[in-house]
């Protein structure tokens, strides 16, 4: 049996699934639920000083879905915590006490002045709370009043205020970041500098999550109006994987332990973030679509694919793929696939051909002798994947690797030689 | 007779999806490329299209998809036997055994736009040509709206008190609740254009030459006015009655409970129209409802889906009987006589054996057939026949070139509605362009 048991800055959980930092984290009563149903651990909802925020009072989320409805974007411009500071600590202290053995981190947020910051690192501690997460990466509502992306897009101010936060407090350190900006490393690296223990990342990302064609407002819509939200969920995974892993490969950031957030569903979405280099992940969509059961699923299937894999720690997964992110020009150009389809699997929707057809290289057929018949042309198929990405049934259509022989589309014969862009003959400043 | 299921007569078979359902069901549909359905379709309706257009929340646009091709797209969502067409041509049966409900989705979209009362068309400016259209059937009906749409005036001559043919007169109630014919009726002739005028036999009230000498070309869709006898001793003794009758009177009886169905029915013929009678016999109130097959159950023109329906219903079906002689008493019907038949050596014959089945109604259900003498009358016009019906071409056109037919008077057709309908719209084209030519 895999062990799921999970360390983070030395901040121990049984599993390595916490709860990001949103209205699931909350309040006590939805914390000790996801402690009760298995959770590992929680970042708690952003807090920051009294008077709190006030939210909107009608819709604060918009969802993307796909056309069976399933939730796959989610968007929301609800603020930090909106109780008083001193509720949020006193639940934090009691939920910390009756449940040692789970990660207790808390999100913090104030205006960019070193007292503020030292005031509440201190009452954080009182707590007996295991870390803290500044929160740099909200993108609406605190952003405009100077705090959350305000701070995270300036990568000087993340280093200002992570230099006062481990001035000031001997808890581990957490810097989460924001997308919404054009090099992630960057913020990255001024949170390593400033001497931040890790980072987390990503954010939400700023979004309009759909526009009401009935009263021209964009949703979620108050009293007519819109206003830009942070974006999550199922479908931001690829962007938080890649910038998961450009702090990952970053010489400079290579080090500093990353905990994954963006839209993690699964455990296989789990098993990809750890692989690019996360020590742990942390969820919130998922369990604002399906409740905190999930964990269950999470926890069993990692713990399957790990024994089945051969891995026994978390810690086995962590940067595994990480080495196989490259550059583009990397990129062996003498890697040569043909897609494939399986007959007997085809249900003969024609979708690959007319893809192909439209909108890529003519090389799928239509019709064999006479007969409606799907086959790939191996002397037009570039090996591009759009057909394998727009079957409907898995594995029919494979790419499958030309080892040896010659490549029928180019007429070249196929080399074992590694060689990319940067010698290419067509490459004006390849290196020879 | 008290009758328990009476009510079911007047109930969906299926019930209408709902919003969320066809939302759910559109969802399944893969946007084919040269898509199965569409080939299976016989009016050759864009499905993967009509679907999509559901799924993307716009069932106007996706009714008028529908309409595009099929005007009756209403009532071929509620008659069309989809499982022997476009629903098994569906690449979902081989993904998963499991078509997409192609027939109820098109329901949803065309009940919606019937339901606005609008039609997505607009007629085209009056051309001062004019058709004659005899029969008010789905052929009729079909060739009617699309000339009516290109601006030619349309009169629609009917023997019967109501238009619809066989959607108003001849499938079960079930098929076409909440009085669903006329309401389409309605709706098809709301493009305007269009006059009806009932009471009208061909050969008797209106003759085919006075059409051709009035109109600028007519078209025939007269369907099948007479029915096979069983030409068997006793196929006149009372309660031996033809189906198609059965059901007509059922269709049009204000009160349906109060019709004798018999208690103790066989019913012989193996089509839609045999299975129309036995279900609806069964919730009529009949204790027994026996549908003597003469071949296997393979060879019946009722779709595996229609056989299933009668069992539910409590029909039982018996194959390999050829009926011999109708026994009566006192000149009623109280039994028939059939002939056991095989099929094993690949041959259907006697086996020698018979069987008697009592009975106190007998609905012959042995097929329809086209009355083709309306059509010599003198001085009228000598269309070319095939196989006993009208031959056409494939823009329907009969041997006289200002006379187009369709539906099943003409031969090589599939006697069903959906094929009534193409051939209306294939002929309404072929005297579009042969009226513009001047």
């Amino acid at each position: 049996m895999a062990d799921l048991s999970s360390e983070f800055l030395g901040i121990k959980s049984p599993n390595p699934f916490w709860l990001a930092s949103a209205p699931p984290t909350d309040k006590e009563y939805n914390v000790v639920r996801a402690f009760e149903a298995g959770w590992g651990g929680v970042v708690w909802k952003t807090l920051g000083e009294d008077p709190a925020v006030v939210n909107v009072n009608g819709p604060r989320y918009g969802a993307m879905h796909s056309t069976d409805r399933t939730l796959i974007g989610f968007n929301n411009i609800e603020l930090i915590t909106d109780r008083p500071l001193q509720t949020n600590l006193e639940e934090i202290a009691r939920v910390k006490r009756d449940w040692p053995d789970r990660a207790m981190v808390v999100s913090l947020m104030v205006p960019c002045e070193e007292k503020n910051w030292r005031d509440i690192l201190a009452k954080v501690e009182d707590t007996g709370a295991d870390g803290v997460e500044l929160n740099f990466g909200c993108p609406h509502g605190m952003s405009e009043r100077g705090m959350g992306a305000a701070v995270g897009q300036v990568p000087e101010y993340i280093q200002m205020v992570s230099e006062w936060c481990k001035l000031h407090t001997r808890l581990p350190v957490i810097v989460k970041l924001t997308p919404n900006i054009t090099d992630i490393r960057l913020p990255a690296r001024a949170a390593n500098t400033g001497g931040a223990d890790a980072v987390s990342l990503i954010n939400t990302i700023n979004s309009i999550i759909s526009v009401n064609l009935e009263t021209m407002s964009p949703e979620p819509s108050i009293d007519g109006w819109g206003s830009h939200g942070g974006y999550c969920g199922p479908a931001v995974k690829p962007i938080a994987l890649n910038m998961v892993a450009e702090i990952a490969r970053d010489p400079e950031t290579a080090s500093l332990p990353i905990s994954a957030i963006g839209g993690i569903t699964t455990w296989r979405d789990a098993a990809e973030f750890l692989a690019l280099g996360a020590s742990n992940v942390q969820v919130c969509t998922a369990v604002m679509t399906y409740g905190f059961r999930i964990i269950e699923e999470l926890t069993q299937g990692l713990s399957d694919w790990m024994d089945d894999s051969g891995y026994q720690h978390v810690s086995d997964i962590v940067g595994k793929a990480t080495p196989n992110v490259k550059d583009w020009q990397q990129l062996n150009l003498n890697f040569i696939s043909k897609a494939r389809i399986d007959q007997d699997l085809c249900i003969q929707c024609g979708r690959c051909h007319v893809v192909c057809e439209d909108t890529s290289h003519q090389a799928i057929t239509a019709m064999v002798d006479g007969q409606r018949h799907f086959e790939v042309i191996d002397e037009e198929c570039v090996g591009c994947n759009l057909c394998v990405s727009v079957c409907p049934v898995e594995h029919c259509i494979t790419m499958q690797q030309q080892l040896d022989g010659v490549d029928a589309r180019t007429g070249q014969a196929i080399s074992p030689e590694y060689a990319n862009w940067t010698t290419h003959p067509n490459n004006p400043s390849a290196q020879r | 007779m008290v009758s328990p299921n009476v009510e079911l007569l007047q109930q969906d078979l299926h019930p209408p999806l709902s919003r969320h359902e066809a939302a759910v069901e559109s969802d399944r549909c893969y946007f084919c490329y040269d898509a199965p359905c569409v080939t299976a379709c016989p009016t050759g309706i864009d499905i993967p299209l009509f679907i999509r257009q559901i799924s993307t929340g716009n069932p106007g646009g996706s009714a008028r998809t529908i309409f595009n091709e099929n005007i009756l797209g209403g009532m071929c969502a509620r008659v069309c036997p989809t499982e022997t067409l476009c629903e098994q041509a569906c690449v979902r049966n081989a993904a998963e055994d499991n078509p997409v409900r192609i027939g109820e989705l098109q329901r949803f979209a065309t009940d919606h736009q019937m339901a606005t009362g609008r039609q997505p068309y607009r007629r085209a400016p009056d051309t001062g040509r004019r058709v004659a259209v005899v029969g008010a059937g789905p052929a009729g009906l079909a060739c009617a709206h699309r000339l009516s749409l290109y601006g030619h005036h349309v009169d629609v001559y009917d023997a019967r008190p109501k238009a619809g043919g066989l959607n108003e007169y001849g499938i079960a109630a079930y098929k076409t609740v909440d009085d669903f014919a006329q309401r389409e009726v309605e709706y098809i002739l709301s493009i305007g254009g269009i006059t009806i005028r009932h009471h009208q036999v061909l050969g008797r009230d209106v003759r085919l030459e006075n059409l051709q000498r009035d109109y600028h070309a007519v078209f025939l869709g007269l369907g099948l006015a007479g029915v096979n006898e069983l030409r068997i001793e006793g196929d006149t003794l009372d309660g031996v009655v033809d189906a198609v009758a059965f059901i007509a009177a059922l269709r049009q009886a204000e009160d349906p409970a109060g019709l004798d169905a018999g208690s103790r029915v066989l019913v012989i013929g193996g089509g839609m129209t045999a299975i129309d009678a036995a279900v609806q016999s069964r919730m009529l109130g009949a204790d027994e409802v026996t549908l003597a097959y003469r071949r296997g159950i393979e060879h019946m023109k009722a779709s595996r889906f229609e056989q299933d329906l009668a069992r539910v219903n409590g029909v039982v079906i018996r194959t390999g009987l050829q009926p011999l002689r109708v026994l009566g008493d006192e000149g009623r019907v109280t039994g028939v006589e059939f002939a056991c038949m095989s099929g094993d050596d690949g041959t259907w014959g006697p086996t020698g054996a018979t069987v008697i089945l009592p009975c106190d109604r007998v609905l012959k259900a042995i097929g329809q057939t086209f009355v083709s003498g309306v059509l010599d009358e003198e001085g009228g016009a000598a269309l070319a026949m095939e196989q006993g019906r009208i031959r056409v071409d494939n823009e329907r056109r009969t041997s006289d070139e200002r006379i187009w037919a369709g539906g099943d008077c003409v031969a090589g057709g599939e006697d069903l509605t959906v094929a009534a309908v193409q051939d209306g719209k294939l002929a309404a084209e072929s005297i579009h362009s042969v009226l513009s030519k001047g």
